[in-house]
């Protein structure tokens, strides 16, 4: 909005507000009737995510005269991921959280760099059956929206065969990038990242084909996309993630989280080291968190879904803005 | 030279891209999963007219265009070149046809435009929201009827051709809005 005299009004209008209580407390019902535990864990936190493609907010307090050996530093998170699991690994069992979430840098018609995450674990749950809850509570939520009740579950080897008739686990950067340039897309600088191909493919020409009748799941990721997922038993080369676009737009993230606390730390330093070649900031691995997962985490999926964006589908909106009361323009 | 960031596009930006000057139209930003964020950049070829879809990763800069929109009068057409005069400074400068494009047919002498330079010559001109222009050659007009219906068509004295109620006769003036191309009223002497 360029209009200054009107940037004091909510950029949602009040009846889509009221839409978006009444979902949080369908929400809500949703997990009070399957027994699962509402939690809130800390927006502030000394620790924050290793991820080199999320960028934290840092928080400073006022250091008080003669008080500099205090830590004053505090990161707004980035998701309630690491602290959840703490909790999990404490014996809270299942849990979920609604809360706000922070990513400096992002904002555009789906994104805004304060958002609102559902997160949910279900303990001795695989992330396939995990799948199917995400699908009861999502199609109930939009069960005004005229989506056919069956999801389509599609691998993400079977999306790129389908709509780019490429195996995106065994195509060469060469491949990809030839590919990219038949469906049109022209990078302004060389793209010589495998995964940022495979990222430019479903994104600009994948995303757009996904069916839009109905939910649609895709699952097993290249294991160099796992980030916090477990690899998969019987296929190493795949993770044990999937996500799920609605109206071509990605809704839901969802892990079988990874347990493994060596292995984890190991994916915290190799994202410390892409951090240093491409001169990100410099973050510190979350050693709470590594001494928790050493302790041992139960076998559990996590999924991480987007509510701005929920409540934009379920009121036929084009941007989270529209449903926001006021976007990072207005505040 | 000035640039910009990813995190400063937005329609309307002027920017360089492959040497012409381009103007952003639309900037989708897209973040994949737990991927690198892109700028998905619609652009146009101020030069060309071409409409290009361009990907950047997010934090990438492009170098800002030094194209400037300057009001100006317009004075004639020579048939190759439309001149324009800056109403204060004086200074003249001729625009070809592909910079003048469909301004041309809402030109009338004296009217202020708005001419975008770059390099201090014309890329494109934008012509005033409204003109008033003269009525050269119509069917003859029905006295009495008022209600707009129907209609027929005028030529205008820049040789434009608008749809018109059937009362306007040749010789009046008409008020046009030049962004739709169609009749608003009859204009007063």
């Amino acid at each position: 909005m360029n209009d200054s005299d009107a940037s004091w009004r909510p950029s949602a209008n009040i009846d889509i507000l009221r839409r978006r209580a009444a979902l949080l407390t369908r929400i809500r019902e949703f997990f009070a009737a399957r027994n699962v535990l509402e939690v809130e864990t800390p927006s502030l936190s000394r620790y924050t995510v290793t991820a080199p493609h999320l960028e934290s907010f840092t928080a400073l307090a006022p250091i008080p005269a003669g008080h500099d050996n205090l830590a004053a530093e505090r990161f707004l998170q980035t998701s309630p991921e690491y602290a959840m699991k703490r909790l999990l690994v404490a014996g809270s069992g299942d849990i979920y959280q609604i809360c706000r979430a922070f990513r400096a840098g992002e904002a555009g018609r789906l994104h805004n760099p304060e958002f609102t995450l559902l997160e949910w674990y279900r303990v001795e749950m695989s992330y396939r059956q995990l799948m199917h809850e995400v699908a009861d509570l999502v199609l109930a939520l939009l069960d005004d929206r005229g989506l056919d009740e069956t999801p389509e579950f599609l691998s993400y080897r079977n999306a790129f065969v389908k709509f780019t008739e490429l195996n995106p686990l065994q195509a060469s950067v060469q491949e990809l990038a030839s590919c990219g340039a038949r469906h049109g897309i022209v990078t302004a600088s060389v793209v010589d990242a495998r995964d940022t191909w495979l990222d430019l493919l479903m994104t600009h020409v994948i995303e757009p084909k996904l069916p839009r009748d109905r939910l649609v799941f895709i699952y097993d990721f290249p294991a160099s996309q796992a980030a916090l997922a477990e690899l998969c038993k019987d296929a190493p080369q795949l993770a044990a993630r999937f996500e799920l676009y609605v109206n071509g737009v990605e809704l839901a993230n969802g892990f079988q989280e990874l347990r493994d606390a060596a292995q984890q730390r190991r994916r915290f330093e190799i994202d410390q080291e892409y951090r240093r070649e491409h001169d990100l900031s410099e973050v510190a691995v979350d050693e709470q968190l590594l001494a928790a997962l050493q302790y041992g985490l139960p076998l559990v999926s996590g999924v991480a879904l987007g509510i701005d964006r929920l409540v934009m589908l379920a009121a036929g909106k084009k941007s989270i803005a529209e449903v926001m009361a006021f976007s990072d323009e207005r505040c | 030279m000035a640039s910009y960031s990813t995190n400063e596009f937005r329609g309307g930006l002027k920017v360089m891209l492959d040497g012409d000057p381009c103007a952003i139209i639309e900037n989708e930003f897209v973040k994949p999963g737990k991927g690198q964020a892109f700028n998905r950049v619609k652009i146009r070829n101020l030069i060309t007219g071409r409409v290009i879809e361009r990907t950047f990763k997010s934090g990438e800069s492009i170098e800002a265009a030094d194209v400037l929109d300057t009001e100006m009068q317009y004075l004639y057409t020579d048939g190759d070149q439309w001149h324009f005069m800056h109403p204060e400074t004086f200074e003249q400068v001729g625009a070809d046809e592909k910079a003048i494009g469909d301004a041309a047919k809402w030109l009338k002498e004296q009217d202020m435009c708005t001419v975008t330079l770059w390099n201090n010559a014309p890329i494109s001109v934008v012509p005033p929201n409204h003109v008033v222009l003269k009525v050269t050659e119509t069917d003859p007009g029905v006295r009495g009827d008022t209600s707009g219906g129907g209609g027929k068509p005028a030529t205008l004295e820049t040789g434009a051709v608008v749809r018109v109620p059937l009362f306007i006769d040749e010789g009046d003036l008409l008020k046009i809005d030049t962004r739709s191309g169609e009749y608003v009223s009859r204009a007063k002497d």
